[in-house]
């Protein structure tokens, strides 16, 4: 539940932003997040809001780990993890 | 996918093989070590780091999982709520975890109205969705999670037939208290990434201070956890205590100061009793007075006492989920793990979250037990990933 979720950035509404988690475009809440956030850049998102915006740096190796988990099935308690925190963002 | 993963440093096999050789050479005696977090857990599992670990260096899991350590009359008051008629809302993972005589599965069995969510927000649109019915969203979680909910109650906006039943938790307070729990064995702790996001790593200079034992922030992947360790077990070795980030592509000394903002705007610690370990000073987080209209406890009556007919589990006697919490004993200390507790008939709250250390062991194996195998030569080795 404290894993979190990264996706990239693709419009921003005031305190709303859409953001895509490969290929799933959800509502991601930034009224919380550490830095002012633009389009293009990536966020972790966690229960519905996002809170880190993710150094340009580090976005390769944060989103490997979870391309790697969510290959594997939903019986795996970290990809349902990963499940969850996409089905916590609003449609 | 993991073809192009590979070729990252953090998931190269390489700098895993010399990173867990490294930890092999520096742990020289007998030491354990704790960490803070179920997803820490999962990935040591999951990705068989044990396998790797030194043979004298004990990974601890500590009270890592918020569901887990929601003590029961916390789970008996969203119990009672539900039977009063009000929707109860609420992260899956929470609805089996056993109360004093019920969890809400059970209550929802007996015709209760609960609701399985993903975020609070989901919470608030299920209150929008029924106005003529009252919403109570049963929070919970560590600091990481509370923000969103923090968030959520501070909207203006929000529909007034819905409140929060808090058992958010707070982690450093926990910390001070298994350090200080006389039979522990804990010489440091990798404190875990994500929470650290919104607190920041300076929180820890003061535990660390306080009790001379260091504090590492990891991250996530088997590379950033080795790391961690090495960095921890030198700490040890050294006695050098203090707060070392290795997580800095999400973790800042500072931390998230907007969330930071609303989270003490919203919620107050209190002291309260954490399932099976301790009464935690300052470990629970409560509304403040100001938002007492979006409390639950405010809201309604809450009278426990109704559940006092019915007969409390029989075997819920027997189950050690608190020692393992707090690191004294592992799953395979208890005799019912993997036999009467299984995830589908889950005992205690370890095995029903899916970050409870039993249901993790359960999963993925737990220890592998390679007493008896004979170490592969090191060209062979660090096929963790």
């Amino acid at each position: 539940m404290c894993l979190g979720v990264p996706g990239c950035v693709i419009s921003i509404d005031g305190s709303l932003a859409v953001v895509d988690f490969w290929g799933v475009r959800r509502s991601v809440r930034l009224d919380i997040v550490d830095e002012p956030v633009a389009v293009g850049d990536y966020i972790l998102n966690h229960v519905g809001h996002a809170i880190r915006r993710i150094p340009p740096e580090s976005i390769a190796e944060t989103l490997a780990m979870y391309e790697e988990l969510m290959a594997a099935d939903e019986s795996d308690p970290m990809t349902a993890d990963i499940s969850a925190e996409i089905a916590g963002t609003l449609k | 996918m993991s073809t192009s993963a590979e070729r990252l440093e953090f998931r190269n096999v390489a700098t895993v093989r010399e990173l867990a050789q490294r930890l092999e050479d520096l742990t020289d005696r007998p030491m354990a070590v704790m960490h803070v977090c179920g997803s820490h857990e999962q990935a040591i599992a999951r990705f068989g780091l044990r396998a790797v670990f030194p043979k004298d260096l004990d990974v601890i899991m500590g009270p890592g999982c918020p569901v887990c350590v929601t003590d029961l009359p916390e789970v008996d008051e969203a119990v009672v709520l539900a039977r009063q008629g009000v929707h109860i809302a609420s992260y899956g993972d929470m609805l089996r975890v056993p109360g004093t005589v019920q969890s809400l599965t059970d209550a929802q069995s007996d015709g209760a109205k609960i609701h399985v969510v993903y975020s609070p927000r989901q919470a608030v649109d299920l209150a929008r969705e029924m106005p003529d019915e009252q919403v109570v969203f049963f929070a919970s979680g560590f600091e990481t999670t509370a923000v969103a909910t923090a968030a959520v109650i501070v909207d203006p906006d929000l529909p007034d037939n819905f409140s929060v039943l808090s058992a958010h938790k707070y982690i450093p307070p926990v910390m001070e208290i298994v350090a200080e729990m006389p039979q522990t064995r804990v010489e440091g702790f990798l404190a875990a990434g994500h929470a650290a996001t919104i607190t920041g790593w300076g929180i820890f200079e003061k535990f660390v201070e306080r009790h001379k034992l260091p504090v590492v922030v990891a991250g996530f992947e088997p590379a950033d956890i080795l790391a961690g360790l090495v960095e921890l077990v030198t700490l040890v070795r050294d006695r050098t205590p203090r707060v070392v980030n290795t997580f800095p592509r999400c973790v800042t000394k500072e931390g998230n100061l907007p969330a930071q903002r609303e989270l003490w705007r919203v919620f107050r610690t209190i002291g309260g009793q954490w399932r099976g370990i301790a009464h935690i000073p300052n470990g629970n987080l409560r509304l403040r007075d100001e938002w007492a209209h979006v409390d639950a406890r405010e809201r309604f009556p809450i009278d426990l006492t109704t559940l006092w007919d019915y007969a409390p589990p029989r075997l819920a006697a027997d189950c050690i989920c608190g020692d393992i919490m707090s690191g004294i004993a592992s799953p395979n200390d208890c005799k019912l793990f993997g036999n009467a507790c299984v995830p589908d008939t889950p005992v205690g709250a370890c095995m029903v979250s899916t970050e409870g250390t039993c249901r993790i062991w359960q999963q993925y194996g737990g220890r592998p037990n390679l007493g008896n195998v004979a170490p592969p030569p090191p060209a062979a080795r660090g096929g963790v990933a």
